[in-house]
């Protein structure tokens, strides 16, 4: 008995088990049964601000998402094109990677502040008498602009990395086969290289929705609560006004809506797991 | 009567060359809108307090000064808040390392039943918004006494990194050859003596590369780090606590001194970037 238990993975494996199920699972039930106790649900489905975080989180999500994977494709084939001074760009390219979110916030603030380098730039070009009010919570859509600007900042690096991965993977025979047979560039990316980046595509695409569900420091820092996201109004539940059911409810409607998203996430995992 | 020769269609080269161009081009305005921000927000952190109060604002500033820095680094907690994120992010890479590295090699070395399952959990836990769950977790943290500390911040930031540590793990004990394994054994090592004599100096520089990834991951972590401490924040939490009542400039300068070890961490780890975020990670 000693020894199976010690030849046995099991031994090596649970450790881990329990404390995922300790800090994963145990906190999962609890956040039902907290946000169950009382009206927190009532409370939170009635608060305006969270019709509004909810509203603005699909938005962001629908708009940077499909931003980001447009323009880290294009940064691929750059890549790939083998330009001058890769390894600078590729540094420069990569450099959002490790900026945290609180960070990206305030780095576009600094650009689209009041007094900030956008405005100064308009009144220097003569554009503006002084500025416009980016971030004033009065113009909804200038502060998506900001928001969408940051979050695609940000994040596109991510969505590269992976895509710069995937298209390592491609073998360059088909794109030069389609050349050879008189392909243009785009007949060539829409029908060769497209196609066969489709998996890197689909797990990029999941992963970018699923952090972007947790997007909440950049507008923070951009606009304070006057642009509200899901996690963000977690974050005031919590912190300013002091209500833990609440805020446990909000928080898990943001791990509802990614469940839902993780499982097509796990599904293109394994079929490309039976594709292999 | 002179015979002229066909003339040569430049045209294919003309355009390719138009098209290096293009790159060329696309590849500067990429570079410009990735770092330029960063750039601007390093010089607003150097502008001298009547530069940065200046508008139209030139894009050199007017008068370099320290005292923005200075001034964000003598505010009250952005010291002990960057030794506490230090702190968790040290101890979340040695715990995750212990927790995660012995399920990862079990990952790679055996076929059992289970293991399926076990990797379907990890990649879903993996995938989820675990941090979402600091909510809940900060009362589990406050009846058990150990709310607001180092040490709970350390446990949230290990099972954030849990599920990617045990997969990259995992892929690194696969790349190491079973046959050296198997011949320390032959050899007359234990299981455990081989691997650690054998199978770990092996492993190590893949693990050294996936802690540095846990590191980023602690650093840059806020949500959880926000709600489950009061008195010893880390230092993002320190500044998104702070941003309310905060001038302006502390807010650049914070910014700029979060995004310093960005720029330190990309560089040393360009190599691995691509490997570990594009294809491990996915």
């Amino acid at each position: 008995m000693v020894t199976r238990l010690k030849r046995s993975p099991w031994l090596l494996l649970a450790p881990s088990i329990v404390f995922m199920l300790v800090l994963f699972g145990w906190p999962l039930v609890q956040g039902l049964v907290v946000s169950a106790s009382g009206d927190a649900w009532g409370r939170l489905f009635g608060d305006t601000y969270f019709l509004q975080a909810l509203r603005n989180t699909l938005l962001l999500i629908v708009i940077v998402v499909p931003v980001q994977l447009v323009l880290a494709v294009a940064m691929a084939l750059l890549v790939q094109a083998r330009p001058r001074l890769l390894s600078g760009h590729f540094y420069l390219w990569t450099i959002p990677l490790a900026v945290s979110e609180l960070a990206a916030g305030l780095v576009w603030l600094s650009v689209f502040d009041n007094r900030g380098y956008l405005n100064s730039f308009l009144v220097w070009l003569g554009l503006s008498e002084d500025g416009v009010q980016w971030l004033n919570y009065t113009n909804t859509g200038t502060m998506l602009l900001a928001v969408v600007v940051a979050e695609v900042w940000r994040a596109t690096s991510l969505v590269f990395v992976i895509v710069v991965a995937g298209i390592q993977m491609v073998p360059r025979d088909y794109d030069e086969a389609a050349q050879v047979f008189g392909a243009s560039f785009w007949q060539r990316l829409w029908h060769v290289t497209l196609p066969q980046l489709k998996p890197s595509l689909q797990v990029a695409l999941i992963l970018r929705t699923i952090l972007a569900l947790q997007a909440f420091a950049v507008a923070q820092a951009l606009t304070g609560r006057n642009f509200p996201l899901l996690v963000g109004e977690a974050y005031q539940w919590y912190v300013n006004l002091q209500n833990p059911p609440v805020a446990s409810a909000a928080a898990l409607v943001v791990l509802a809506i990614s469940l839902i998203t993780a499982v097509l996430y796990l599904r293109t995992m394994r079929q490309q797991g039976a594709q292999r | 009567m002179t015979t002229t020769l066909p003339e040569i269609d430049r045209r294919p080269l003309r355009r390719r060359q138009w098209r290096r161009a293009g790159v060329q081009v696309a590849c500067i305005v990429i570079t410009l809108f990735m770092a330029l921000p960063i750039v601007l927000i390093g010089l607003t952190a150097v502008s001298s307090s009547a530069a940065f109060a200046e508008f139209p604002r030139p894009f050199i500033p007017s008068g370099f000064s320290g005292e923005t820095l200075t001034s964000f680094i003598e505010a009250t907690g952005t010291i002990p808040a960057l030794g506490n994120s230090l702190l968790v992010g040290v101890y979340t890479v040695v715990l995750s390392l212990l927790v995660g590295a012995p399920a990862g090699y079990a990952l790679a070395r055996y076929a059992f039943r289970g293991k399926d399952t076990y990797q379907v959990f990890m990649l879903l836990a993996r995938a989820l918004p675990i941090v979402v769950l600091s909510v809940p977790l900060a009362t589990m943290f406050l009846d058990a006494g150990v709310y607001d500390t180092v040490f709970a911040v350390t446990l949230l930031h290990t099972t954030l990194a849990m599920p990617t540590t045990v997969l990259i793990s995992a892929s690194v004990f696969v790349s190491v050859p079973t046959d050296l394994e198997e011949a320390a054994r032959v050899f007359g090592c234990g299981r455990f003596e081989a691997a650690r004599r054998v199978v770990f100096p092996l492993a190590a520089p893949g693990l050294a590369a996936a802690s540095i990834f846990t590191f980023v991951l602690s650093w840059n972590e806020i949500f959880g780090a926000a709600v489950i401490t009061l008195g010893h924040r880390t230092l993002p939490a320190q500044v998104l606590a702070s941003l309310g009542e905060a001038p302006q400039a502390y807010r650049f300068a914070g910014g700029f001194a979060l995004i310093l070890p960005a720029l330190v961490f990309i560089l040393v780890m360009r190599r691995y970037l691509v490997n570990m975020w594009g294809t491990t990670l996915r």
